[in-house]
């Protein structure tokens, strides 16, 4: 007798965000990134389509990081203190297909940058890479809601991707990204309740859900991954069982989460590479559309195996 | 699927004859639902009745145990396709495949590397189970090759021989050490069967795809040999996951008895990024075993980092004891700094006292294994908690100058938590990486 597989039929879909808008859409990007569109969980592919693999985006700072350790400063060497230039690395030296701008410099503590200068920085950045672009705040809410808005309206058009919009911090950041086409990623802390109500709260403000995507809050191999692991794996079950407020694409921080660990620090520069890299593996499997990523070496290994997981029967 | 009390009671005389030590037919099925007693401890249950008993109460994906003694693995026994849903029961096993083409000295070499491979993280010891000898020449290195290494390790022992002669020689040598014999295939069933059966060992059985495994598993236990893992073709990854995914999905959720065995990889990668990239993929989708070459530390180190993660119990936070714990070479000057009892953040906040070389106290207060921010908000990790840990570890009489330092994610507590513990609340970083630089200058 012939053994009866078990397919299951997934009633929802996670929805598709583009990032990045090419001539035809009047903006100057030379592709899109199209991220979601799973209608099953990750890798599943005999059981329903699995449309777009998942993207990488290159993080840079408009400031040289005072804290990135020795093994990422040894790569990207003098181009840190000219995030232009080190833009333009990532792209033609590494072969970014998408680049994340962290406006660490615009933070009170960190140089407190002006809107103003950070909204030329990012017209100068489009000018200079054409690759998509997400752009991120500082992180404090008050500037953020100066800064943001002065970006989002630098990059109107170009179809960004900017963050986060958090719980009670949200307001602002959508109307931007409403007015000037943008989509937004939306942060919750590890808490699926809360990513939902989120969502929710931003589509009530008229921005569709399809230009949203979901930080869920990472933490780094052997700091709390399982957490988001399996947070991700609900929010995707739930998704796919038919709950449309929660069926957006993941971006996780890797990066960030992964370079501050005492096993970055180590004297073997595998040690840090190998954490960045089997971090973004398991997510992968969690459900992550969009891994924002730091090391060359870490997201050559994670495009290549990305690509075996799409090389299937 | 296992049988209620209720769905016991049917299949049971209904006599209340009291002889199994019960007062009720009823009772007595509410224990064996419980499985808090034996089957036959009823005198008068029909055949038919007990075999379907034992049926149901057996576990849809068997518990395998390779090797013995203490660095036994027990692989099995899983309950649910998301950790979420309860938990990952048994680490999936983790190995080494050494060839017998290399020679003694460099097995021994290879054995010593092994051998040093045990990591701590978060206070749980973690450590790779297995060894894997696969024969390359004749049968007779093989049996020398598993001599060596049988004689330099505890881990359990994989035999990868495809001559059977070999293979036989290799299970005299071990025998006592339960070793796992890989594989039984179409062509050789019957005779490796037949090895499995004289030695007792767990076999392997290997089929290139579910359905041609299943038809070796039903023939294979209807030979009496039940010990058995299961192991499909190499194939790209996704189609492996798809495997895992069904025999998994099958043996749960359809009760496939042919399928409800432990699954077996390896991984044929000779990057040793990309290698561990694949293991770790396996480890996540419901491999029982994963066998790998590359054992640097630093591959080894983050592959069992994440079988740790993925196998602790999503409802039971890692814990440790609340108490007050010395760090270095303390005296009553010595800092106190205030943490959870969440073992994630007392051993990152270690770690960091510990590089800074400045001998403190670590305070650990019991927050149910909750992390400092998620214990603040479930009113785990407040004021009055922190003021009850003080008087009982007696602080005021083990540190002489009443100050206190508390995570920077908890600043809002210092005035409240002053109050309650007469201790003056100093503010530290909000990450541990902070630490050391915040005790050079406190």
């Amino acid at each position: 007798m012939a053994l009866q597989l078990m397919t299951e039929r997934w009633s929802g879909k996670i929805s598709v965000v583009s990032i990045g808008a090419t001539k035809e859409e009047l903006g100057t990007r030379t592709h899109t990134i199209r991220i979601g569109g799973e209608e099953s969980l990750p890798c599943l592919f005999q059981e329903a389509p699995i449309p777009n693999k998942p993207a990488i985006a290159f993080e840079i700072w408009d400031i040289a990081p005072s804290d990135w350790l020795d093994e990422l400063n040894k790569v990207y060497g003098n181009v840190l203190n000219d995030p232009l230039k080190w833009a333009e690395k990532c792209v033609k030296e590494f072969k970014a297909q998408s680049l994340c701008i962290k406006m660490q410099g615009a933070h009170p503590d960190f140089g407190n940058r002006s809107e103003k200068e950070e909204a030329a920085l990012v017209k100068e950045l489009l000018k200079r890479v054409s690759v998509p672009l997400i752009i991120l705040g500082c992180g404090d809410d008050t500037k953020d809601n100066l800064l943001l808005p002065a970006c989002s309206e630098a990059a109107k058009g170009e179809r960004c991707l900017i963050g986060s919009a958090v719980g009670d911090n949200y307001k602002t950041i959508t109307a931007s990204a409403l007015a000037d086409g943008h989509s937004l990623i939306a942060e919750s802390p590890i808490d699926i309740n809360i990513a939902k109500q989120l969502n929710i709260l931003i589509s009530d403000m008229g921005l569709p859900l399809e230009r949203i995507v979901i930080n869920p809050t990472i933490g780094a191999l052997g700091y709390g991954l399982e957490y988001a692991y399996s947070i991700m794996e609900r929010a995707r079950l739930a998704a796919l069982s038919g709950d449309k407020t929660v069926a957006s694409p993941f971006v996780c921080f890797v990066g960030q989460e992964t370079w501050r660990v005492k096993e970055a620090k180590t004297d073997h520069p595998e040690q840090g590479i190998i954490w960045e890299t089997l971090t973004s593996t398991a997510l992968i499997q969690a459900g992550a559309d969009l891994l924002v990523m730091r090391h060359p070496k870490a997201v050559e290994k994670i495009d290549k195996y990305i690509e075996e997981l799409f090389n299937h029967k | 699927m296992a049988l209620s009390g209720l769905d016991i009671y049917k299949l049971l005389p209904k006599t209340n004859c009291k002889e199994c030590g019960f007062a009720t037919c009823l009772a007595f099925a509410m224990q064996l639902a419980k499985k808090a007693v034996a089957i036959e401890k009823c005198p008068y249950l029909s055949l038919e009745a007990k075999a379907n008993l034992e049926a149901s109460s057996l576990p849809p994906i068997k518990l395998i145990t390779i090797g013995a003694g203490e660095q036994k693995l027990e692989i099995g026994n899983e309950s649910v396709l998301f950790r979420h849903e309860e938990k990952f029961h048994r680490p999936c096993g983790i190995g080494f495949i050494i060839e017998d083409s290399l020679t003694d000295s460099q097995i021994i070499d290879k054995l010593d590397k092994i051998n040093s491979l045990t990591f701590e993280r978060v206070g749980q010891k973690l450590e790779i189970n297995l060894v894997a000898i696969r024969q390359i020449n004749d049968g007779k290195r093989f049996s020398d090759a598993v001599k060596i290494i049988s004689s330099k390790t505890s881990l359990g022992l994989v035999l990868m021989a495809g001559d059977l002669s070999g293979l036989k020689l290799a299970l005299e040598l071990t025998k006592g050490k339960n070793p796992l014999i890989y594989h039984a295939t179409r062509e050789n069933l019957s005779q490796v069967a037949q090895l499995a059966k004289e030695y007792k060992s767990p076999l392997v059985v290997y089929g290139q795809d579910l359905e041609k495994v299943a038809e070796l598993t039903i023939e294979l236990t209807s030979q009496g040999v039940t010990d058995l893992i299961i192991e499909t073709a190499n194939k790209p990854i996704a189609d492996k996951i798809w495997d895992l995914t069904q025999i998994r999905r099958l043996a749960l959720k359809k009760s496939n008895r042919a399928l409800g065995y432990p699954a077996l990889v390896i991984v044929e990668q000779d990057d040793p990024f990309e290698e561990i990239q694949e293991a770790a993929t396996y480890i996540s989708k419901y491999a029982g075993i994963v066998l790998i070459k590359g054992f640097e530390s630093w591959q080894v180190l983050s592959l069992l980092t994440l079988r740790q993660n993925i196998y602790t119990d999503p409802q039971k936070p890692l814990q440790i004891e609340p108490k007050l714990y010395p760090i270095g070479s303390v005296n009553n000057k010595s800092p106190v700094l205030i943490t959870t009892n969440f073992s994630l953040s007392y051993f990152t906040v270690l770690g960091e006292v510990e590089a800074s070389k400045i001998p403190a106290y670590i305070m650990s207060v019991d927050t149910e294994g909750m992390s400092v921010l998620t214990a603040w908000a479930a009113e785990k990790f407040t004021p009055h908690k922190i003021a009850e840990s003080i008087n009982k570890f007696a602080l005021a009489e083990v540190v002489t100058h009443k100050k206190l330092v508390i995570p920077g994610y908890v600043a809002m507590m210092s005035g409240e938590l002053q109050d309650e513990s007469g201790f003056e609340i100093i503010v530290g970083p909000k990450e541990a990486a902070g630490i050391p630089s915040f005790l050079k200058n406190l």
